[in-house]
């Protein structure tokens, strides 16, 4: 499926906004959305949501054969997958540049800065090592999908146990969880990527963007920092060209934002432990009841009052002044037509009314009627314009039209004689045909 | 996009709805919706397994939905495993067809899936964890459906007898019934609140 392309209207908005230091949600130039760790039922599992932006990662260990190169090193596998559930553009098995990108990050991000003890992982040397292999679901992207993927990278290492394993001279003996406790991983240090992105050619910068923000965006920075302020890796892609003093205050501002997010992440890691420790049930299911299908709460979002009023009164002022009251005039419904003395006929053209008349009289075949027609002939003869015009009706249904002529009252006098003959004759001619 | 979250003790799936939307020329059908079916797996990439649980699902989808209605369009089923602890493929079911009743897609049915077990002595439990499948003798799947509590899907693992066949079946048209006053309590709770 394709995305839908972003409307020029909507990016010169965001750009506008964004000159003005406003952003979409309200949040500040430096602020993060809110972020919320959950962990799931088994260790390694955790969710990640930053703002909206879900992302779930699951950590996993195996034994293997080591790499020829590194004999007594564990091994590190990360894999970040840009499920179709975040984003109509994402597909099932395509390698999109994007995806290669976000696990290119991810790897050096938390392989190359060794924050993990692979030495630990060594079980026989040579032969034997465990594999650990960190599986990264990306559930909804409303942007800055890097940032969120480090965190539950993390998180999840740092909340993984792996087996106990056991070795008595030449046997290894590997202990399942219920005979042995599992044992957690030795971290050195938590790297954490913050995402700066850059808009105007690097005039103006704003952490953490959302979905919208990153299509405008003209380059990122990703800074990876640990909490004792360790540059582990950076990233700036999109060819802006950034001065020297910007990158130091970005990595500044980093530091501020890492120190924040690892106090978070430890505190939910405790938070986990002493509620295992108490047995109560965890895991994915239980955070649930937060996002219950019967609370669909939106979250407020503040809105900038300050020049709300004089905006007003400048409105006001400038607009035109307001049009002029009728007194209320009388609106014909339509189907309704109006005739009348004074006021304006309404009713349609008036040569086909003659003509309506006409064919009307030629129905009736009452000598009475006749001649209150023929009053009303004479009173629609004034009022037409003139026309004494014979004309004949096509779409006539009835066969043998008579027509008086209305103009001479004095022949009609003598003509009602010879038509009346006519119209009985007609009259009765149209009897027989019925 | 609807996404919906469904347990079964502590087996949980994530679904996500996405469509009707444009459809690839090679996928097209000239009178019909296109249903893809997508399983994640929780670790690793989806394998053969995966493709078989979502053959079950899409074809129990493809009965119930109206697909005549949008020809020569795609509806993507995202379906993400976060748990497991058996039960999986009714689970599935399940949260498929409550992600596709929230995104209003149309249908002529609503389906649950239902899992039974046949345990060593003979017994049959519904809902089985992860620990009683392994355990028993045979287990069975059955996709009903919501008008006429019909079987629309079987997927069955293990032996079993005809007679015990025909027992399972009553055991999960019972149970489809519990499944599917929960839909109702869910949806009417959800809507009431934003309508």
């Amino acid at each position: 499926m394709k995305d839908t392309p972003l409307s020029n209207c909507e990016r010169d908005f965001l750009l506008k906004a964004i000159e003005e230091k406003k952003r979409l949600d309200g949040r500040q130039t430096y602020d993060y959305r809110k972020m919320k760790i959950t962990f799931g039922t088994d260790y390694g599992c955790c969710f990640v949501d930053l703002g909206k932006t879900r992302v779930m990662a699951q950590v996993s260990c195996e034994l293997v054969a080591p790499k020829e190169s590194r004999p007594n090193e564990g091994i590190m596998f990360f894999n970040i997958e840009l499920s179709p559930m975040a984003s109509p553009a994402f597909e099932q098995g395509r390698q999109s540049e994007l995806s290669v990108k976000l696990n290119r990050q991810l790897e050096r991000c938390l392989r190359n800065s060794k924050c993990i003890d692979t030495e630990s992982l060594c079980v026989v040397s040579g032969e034997k090592v465990w594999q650990i292999r960190v599986d990264v679901h990306l559930l909804n992207h409303d942007g800055n999908l890097m940032d969120a993927a480090s965190i539950a990278a993390i998180t999840a290492l740092c909340h993984f146990r792996r087996p106990d394993v056991g070795i008595q001279g030449d046997e290894v003996t590997v202990y399942s969880p219920e005979e042995r406790d599992p044992i957690p991983l030795s971290i050195y240090h938590m790297p954490i990527s913050v995402s700066f992105s850059f808009f105007q050619q690097g005039t103006y910068l704003l952490v953490d963007p959302c979905e919208r923000e990153e299509r405008v965006m003209d380059g990122l920075l990703m800074i990876a920092m640990n909490k004792h302020r360790e540059i582990c890796s950076i990233q700036s892609s999109g060819g802006i060209m950034l001065l020297k003093e910007q990158v130091m205050r970005c990595s500044k501002i980093a530091s501020v934002k890492v120190s924040e997010i690892t106090e978070l992440l430890n505190k939910a890691l405790v938070n986990d432990k002493k509620a295992r420790k108490e047995g109560g049930r965890c895991g994915f299911a239980e955070s649930l009841p937060q996002e219950r299908i019967t609370a669909l709460k939106m979250e407020e979002t503040s809105v900038e009052m300050t020049d709300a009023t004089e905006r007003a009164k400048d409105i006001v002022q400038k607009a035109d002044a307001r049009p002029q009251k009728v007194p209320s005039p009388v609106v014909p419904v339509p189907g309704v037509g109006q005739v009348g003395q004074g006021l304006q006929n309404t009713w349609g053209l008036e040569e086909d009314e003659d003509d309506e008349e006409e064919a009307e009289e030629c129905d009736s075949g009452e000598e009475q009627e006749e001649a209150v027609t023929k009053m009303e002939e004479e009173r629609h003869e004034k009022e037409a314009s003139g026309e004494g015009d014979v004309v004949e009706i096509s779409d006539s249904e009835e066969e043998d039209v008579v027509i008086l002529h209305p103009a001479m009252p004095d022949k009609a006098l003598k003509n009602t004689a010879t038509s009346s003959r006519q119209k009985g004759a007609a009259a009765s001619k149209k009897r027989q045909k019925k | 996009m609807w996404i919906k979250a469904k347990k079964e003790g502590d087996t949980s799936v994530l679904a996500a709805a996405y469509g009707p939307a444009e459809v690839k020329v090679s996928k097209e059908i000239y009178d019909r919706a296109t249903l893809e079916v997508l399983i994640q797996p929780k670790v690793g990439l989806p394998s053969v397994r995966e493709r078989s649980q979502e053959q079950c699902v899409r074809e129990t989808c493809e009965a119930s939905l109206l697909l005549s209605l949008h020809p020569r369009s795609s509806l993507t089923l995202i379906l993400q495993l976060i748990h497991n602890d058996g039960s999986i493929l009714s689970c599935f079911l399940n949260a498929a067809c409550m992600a596709l009743m929230d995104a209003g897609l149309p249908m002529s049915c609503l389906f649950c899936g239902v899992t039974c077990a046949i345990n060593a002595d003979g017994q049959i439990i519904t809902d089985p964890t992860a620990v009683q499948e392994k355990e028993s003798r045979a287990v069975m799947t059955f996709a009903i459906d919501s008008t006429k509590r019909r079987v629309m899907m079987s997927s069955t693992k293990g032996s079993f007898s005809v007679h015990e066949l025909q027992q399972c079946i009553a055991v999960s048209q019972e149970a489809s019934e519990k499944i599917f006053q929960f839909y109702r309590d869910s949806v009417s709770r959800r809507y009431s609140k934003t309508l």
